[in-house]
């Protein structure tokens, strides 16, 4: 069987066959009384639903900088504490070294 | 007096759904035709239809009025269709479990004399709304558009939202899935 030939005949019984445009009785009632049944848009609850949906990323923007803040402070504490105890411990080892000396220096 | 398209279309993106009524009474026909094409249940249709309409009284304030009222309503027939048909895709019927006597028929006397017999027959038509329901959405799209409504294809690519390429490369490939087929329906008897 060829099946081109077969295919264009299919085509043309559906070419010859267009579908009926008939519409049910009172259809275009049916569509209004659905359109005027449709909630109208409530700009307010628009706006409500957009600042709800934009709060989530601004608390977690507040969380994440507080967090980086209490972070960047301790880190600030400890390079203070460390510095401080440098210091000592420099002056501590400037001291034993010199110590001898100052002995000298006591004694004269 | 009555009132034009552009008013009564102006008058219902103020949201008057009263003066919609015309332009639904108007172009109902039209609508129904094009939803027929792809459903085949009267409750599939009526669906199909008043989605359309729905979707063009709120999106109406998209239509700029540069083209025909009719020509956006029916892009939006033609998409809402398409919607329709990916989302039944797996409902179609898997395969052609019974053809009917009529259409058994029909093949058979198109095997023996091809030219003998008459594409007005009802069972030709059946058979080819049988084949269309087993073709893919796109392939049925095309198919329905280019060859049976026998749009161009830029016309089609304007309804359809596709490019002209993917028009082209679609219509190739429907054209190759309806005969897959129909060599799936006759091999058994007739090849």
């Amino acid at each position: 069987m060829n099946l081109e030939d077969l295919q264009k005949k299919l085509l043309a019984a559906a070419r010859s066959n267009p579908p009926e445009d008939r519409v049910p009785y009172a259809f275009e009632k049916r569509i209004l009384s659905r359109l005027s049944s449709q909630p109208a848009a409530d700009s307010s609850a628009l706006w409500a639903r957009a600042l709800w949906r934009a709060a989530v990323p601004c608390v977690a923007v507040t969380l994440l900088l507080t967090a980086l803040s209490f972070t960047m402070a301790s880190t600030e504490t400890t390079t203070v504490t460390t510095v401080t105890s440098e210091a000592d411990i420099s002056q501590q080892f400037e001291l034993a070294l010199l110590a001898p000396a100052n002995q000298l220096e006591e004694i004269q | 007096m009555e009132r034009t398209e552009a008013e009564l279309i102006a008058a219902a993106v103020k949201g008057d759904t009263a003066s919609f009524e015309p332009l639904i009474q108007k172009y109902s026909p039209r609508v129904f035709a094009t939803a027929r094409r792809y459903a085949r249940l009267e409750r599939e249709v009526e669906d199909i239809v008043q989605e359309i309409w729905i979707k063009a009284f709120q999106k109406l304030e998209s239509f700029r009025g540069d083209a025909p009222f009719e020509h956006w309503l029916m892009r939006m027939a033609v998409r809402t269709c398409y919607d329709f048909l990916r989302a039944h895709q797996r409902n179609r019927e898997s395969a052609f479990t019974e053809i009917s006597e009529p259409e058994d028929d029909w093949l058979e006397r198109f095997a023996a004399a091809p030219e003998s017999v008459s594409a007005q027959a009802d069972a030709a038509k059946q058979l080819v709304g049988r084949i269309l329901e087993e073709m893919s959405p796109a392939g049925r799209l095309i198919i329905t558009l280019l060859e049976i409504e026998d749009r161009s294809v830029k016309e089609i690519s304007k309804l359809t939202g596709w490019s002209v390429p993917l028009v082209k490369v679609r219509a190739f490939r429907a054209r190759a899935e309806m005969r897959k087929i129909l060599a799936r329906l006759t091999k058994d008897k007739y090849l």
